[in-house]
């Protein structure tokens, strides 16, 4: 089993999700540059946090024209596991892989604490170890994370199982509805704006991000 | 004074030093050049034979103050790097712009050693926030800056302090500390030490932003400040960030000799600074430095302070290996020159030499001797209270009041997780902790206390070093390095003069008492309003550094379990002056707190020990606020009330709420299961020590001489957490 790491100019939380995904998970992890990253071979790849390309323009908008994402369009559609944390997740939005948009925070700043969650869907790439409606409990740290669409797209998304994760009490971005993840169709591909890898390790403050990435392990092994 | 077309700061005396060290009339650039070399802020000149008293030295310190952070061996091949730096002016005419260049400027220090940034921190004054807009628009502003700057670079801030006063109205102070981490074998010094190496420039452009920029944090803000705008640089994160990067992998790639930031004074500050540590000269050709406008003089160029630029000392033969690295992170980077054994910084343009100035010369301004005088303390003495107070409302002010109050609206907007390694975050414990890659953890605290050191600046720095020493011991931390910052007003006055003369030299007395090193600092002079001529209160601040040598010794400062026992440490005594009490009543007294030094390191040892021991489960020191406000901030923290019977607190004869609100120094409080046993450590230093009580239900439980007070936690979670908002932004209420 093999994983990719996607590293834009901009990008901050790349050795983080390397850190783990190697050194906690023990699986084998590459940190690709976006331009050389033309090897679909890899089992899965995950977008990390940052500001790529320094969020000019508009967060995401410059690297979802990166080379790397046909490539990653191209894993999404083989049905291997696509992640997109924070940036990753704004950057899969700009790509189209994603619905809605994501909006700046309702208080018009950036929000950095650790948030209780519950998972809403069980059955995508990155949370199939969580029970089902089992409580989460990771760090957000974004500007741009309050999910947004039309009244009839969010219907859908509850309809079609694919919210993945709600905030549960506090919504400190003002997000719609509570929504924090949503999955594409397929189940493949998620976008999450919590940090799992700065949930992975007791010291930090938990552990429940990695079940994220056992959920992506066992998704590859069945 | 006017020389050629070029307005110079420099005073008859210098330059009539200047050209007789030259034999001969420099022409307006080399005026320019030692003009920004020789301004306060690059050259130490006044402050330097005062700042020789500070102990610079320990079996720790590799690198000391001089270079651009002071570098403390951490074993097992690892070194820590740790700078200060202020950003006062600027920030009082841009906040946004002038606080995010501000940590642009820190993060650059720590890199230029070869070693990563890792965290930085804040210390922040400004004025009233509660009367004045101004200060709540610059507060708003300088906080945004270092978030959306420290953010996208992917540095975490991880701890801080602020305070609030008049006097910061229109000087606030903009203090960041950056932490760095990396190999002893790949540490780098700002040395141009070989000829003939290249002299390379990386990143942006150099433009008209910050021209002047050290000359102007040189003097006193003008009436007229918007003219002063031009000297503010512009920040640029993303670019920062990709600078970062490429840097570390150029110097693990083994192609860098030496490595320099660019701030204050520019160009001309960093070649002659390489070149004078190394022995030798540097040769630049001006056309081959990448302007961002066309028609830009030599002059504009060579005192630029245009961010997100570094100097890079690059060895022979290595050069294309260099311009691969840059080329992929996109990074403009050109060869503007090299070393020479000239032992002279010349510059050229075209065939023509325009400046040619000896190393040593330009590098070394004339020291300024300076008159210090002791003021005439004759402040009028109001310290009687007339009127009873409700203990209770009086407790909830403090909570409330900015300097005390939590500082979550702050530390929510900056991103103080990223990089994995903050173990104790913002509002969990005394200092902030972060995992090293040797297996050990970091420490680290900035503190400051402007009312202390306004009413005696030599026992005011002291206190202000042993309350940052008390938050890097709460943790459960060894102090290893500490770092200074020297805020005043014009040291032209000689009172100011003798303020920063004592404050350093208190600073340095108890650092020595502490066998603690300064390993780096800064000086910043001139905070002061030309229209009102009211200089700041003197301002040290301080941060230091500590080692935790185990994951199992790291102390929060939350109650965690009922019925644990609540030990106070240290004699609480009739001790007002200075303190948040007196300045939410109005009173005053002439004197701050006393420190025995002896005393305070026995108390720091002993708390160590404790810790070490495994006795400790939640620790806090006691400071701001006092008694009362630190057993809130450990009920608030844990989410557990606590009962305190106030006969049992080791202290001296006084009023209940002037010893809830003493501000005392050489105090901790913590909680443990073997009280006994506690005590017992503490009585083997000679430190004062009693069982005051525990830890139980939803409330703060005071029992008062003659009356109970009971504080629900709610109440003082609601007064506590949500003040800075409210004052803030009272429109989310």
């Amino acid at each position: 089993m093999k994983a990719a790491v996607i590293q834009f100019p901009g990008s901050n939380c790349d050795r983080d999700t390397v850190h783990v995904l190697a050194d906690v998970k023990r699986i084998q992890t590459d940190l690709v540059w976006h331009n050389d990253f033309k090897d679909g071979s890899y089992d899965a790849v995950i977008l990390p946090g940052g500001f790529s390309f320094g969020d000019h323009l508009r967060a995401g908008a410059i690297a979802a024209h990166s080379p790397a994402m046909k490539t990653i369009c191209h894993m999404a559609k083989e049905g291997k596991p696509v992640l997109g944390i924070c940036n990753g997740f704004q950057i899969l939005i700009e790509t189209g892989l994603l619905p809605g948009s994501l909006l700046r925070n309702a208080s018009l700043k950036f929000v950095c604490k650790w948030v209780d969650l519950r998972i809403e869907n069980t059955s995508s790439a990155f949370t199939s170890a969580f029970d089902k409606n089992s409580r989460a409990w990771m760090p957000i740290a974004h500007n741009e994370g309050r999910f947004f669409g039309e009244d009839d797209l969010l219907e859908q998304l509850e309809a079609d199982g694919r919210v993945v994760m709600r905030y549960v009490g506090e919504n400190p971005t003002g997000t719609s509805r509570g929504i924090v993840a949503v999955s594409n169709e397929e189940g493949n591909v998620v976008g999450m704006m919590p940090h799992p890898e700065r949930a992975s390790d007791l010291a930090l403050g938990g552990t429940d991000g990695l079940k994220v990435f056992q959920s992506m392990v066992d998704w590859i092994q069945c | 004074m006017l020389v050629g077309e070029f307005q110079t700061n420099l005073t008859i005396e210098e330059m009539a030093y200047a050209r007789q060290e030259l034999g001969r009339e420099p022409n307006a650039l080399e005026w320019a050049m030692i003009d920004a070399e020789w301004s306060e802020h690059c050259s130490y000149k006044s402050s330097r034979t005062v700042l020789r008293q500070l102990p610079t030295t320990g079996s720790r310190v590799l690198v000391g103050p001089g270079y651009d952070s002071g570098v403390v061996d951490i074993g097992d091949g690892y070194v820590l790097t740790m700078h200060i730096e202020s950003h006062n002016h600027p920030s009082a005419i841009d906040p946004y712009g002038g606080a995010a260049t501000g940590i642009g400027g820190v993060v650059r220090d720590i890199l230029c050693m070869g070693t990563t940034p890792i965290a930085s921190l804040d210390a922040l004054r400004f004025g009233d926030v509660t009367k004045s807009d101004h200060s709540k628009w610059i507060m708003k502003n300088v906080i945004r800056g270092i978030a959306d700057y420290g953010n996208c670079i992917g540095v975490p801030t991880v701890a801080g302090e602020i305070e609030f006063d008049e006097c910061f109205e229109r000087n606030c102070l903009v203090d960041v500390a950056c932490l760095g981490v990396g190999k002893r074998e790949e540490l780098l010094l700002a040395q141009a030490t070989h000829p003939e190496d290249g002299i390379f420039l990386i990143g942006g452009s150099t433009g008209r932003d910050g021209i002047h920029g050290a000359t102007f944090a040189s003097r006193i803000l003008g009436i007229d400040v918007e003219r002063e705008r031009s000297a503010v640089q512009i920040p640029d994160p993303f670019t920062k960030k990709l600078i970062i990067e490429a840097t570390l992998e150029a110097n693990r790639a083994g192609t860098l000799r030496g490595c320099k930031d660019l701030g204050g004074g520019g160009l001309t500050t960093g070649l002659s600074e390489v070149a004078d540590k190394g022995g030798t000269g540097v040769e630049v050709y001006l056309e081959k430095i990448r302007i961002r406008e066309p028609d830009m003089s030599p002059i504009e160029v060579m005192i630029s302070e245009s961010q997100e630029r570094m100097l890079l000392v690059v060895k022979q033969g290595h050069e294309a290996v260099l311009e691969s690295i840059m080329q992929r992170y996109g990074l403009a980077c050109a060869r503007i020159g090299e070393v020479t054994s000239t032992r002279t910084i010349t510059i050229t343009s075209g065939r023509e030499t325009i400046a040619s100035l000896p190393t040593a010369f330009l590098a070394n301004a004339p020291i300024i001797p300076r008159t210090a005088r002791a003021p005439r303390f004759g402040k009028v003495l109001s310290n009687e209270m007339n009127r009873s107070l409700n203990i209770k409302e009086l407790l909830l002010e403090m909570l409330r009041s900015p300097t005390i109050a939590s500082k979550e609206w702050v530390f929510h907007q900056y991103d103080h997780e990223v990089g994995i390694r903050t173990v104790v975050k913002p509002g969990e414990g005394d200092a902030a902790v972060l995992r090293l890659p040797n297996g050990k953890f970091a420490a680290i605290k900035v503190d400051g206390n402007s009312r202390f050191c306004d009413l005696d600046p030599y026992v005011g720095a002291a206190s202000v070093l042993a309350e940052c020493c008390r938050n890097v011991v709460a943790v459960g931390a060894q102090p290893i390095a500490m770092l200074d910052h020297c805020q005043f007003g014009d040291p032209n006055e000689e009172e100011i003069f003798w303020a920063f003369s004592m404050a350093v030299k208190g600073m340095a007395d108890f650092a020595r008492t502490l066998s603690l090193p300064c390993v780096g600092g800064k000086v910043s002079f001139y905070n002061q309003d030309e229209e009102t001529g009211r200089a700041v209160k003197s301002s040290p601040v301080i941060a230091v550094a500590g080692l935790v040598e185990k994951l199992e010794h790291i102390t929060k400062m939350g109650f965690r379990r009922e019925g644990e026992k609540i030990v106070l440490i240290g004699e609480t005594k009739r001790e007002l002056g200075g303190s948040e009490y007196y300045h939410a009543l109005g009173l005053q007294d002439v004197f701050p707190p006393s420190l025995d030094f002896e005393l305070e390191k026995q108390t720091q040892r002993a708390v160590l020990e404790c810790i070490k021991d495994g006795l400790v489960t939640a620790c806090h020191d006691c400071s701001k606020g006092g008694l009362a406000v630190a057993l809130a901030e450990m009920a608030l923290a844990g989410n557990k009330g606590a009962v305190i019977d106030i006969k049992n607190i080791p202290a001296n004869e006084m009023r209940d709420e002037e010893l809830l609100l003493s501000e005392s120094n050489s105090r901790f409080i913590l909680t443990t299961k073997s009280p006994d046993l506690v005590l017992r450590v503490m009585w083997q230093h000679r430190v004062p020590a009693n069982v005051a009580g525990s830890v139980d239900g939803d409330f703060l439980r005071l029992i008062l001489h003659d009356r109970k007070v009971q504080l629900p936690l709610d109440t003082m979670r609601i007064a506590y957490e949500t003040s800075l908002q409210r004052i803030l932004e009272p429109w989310q209420n």
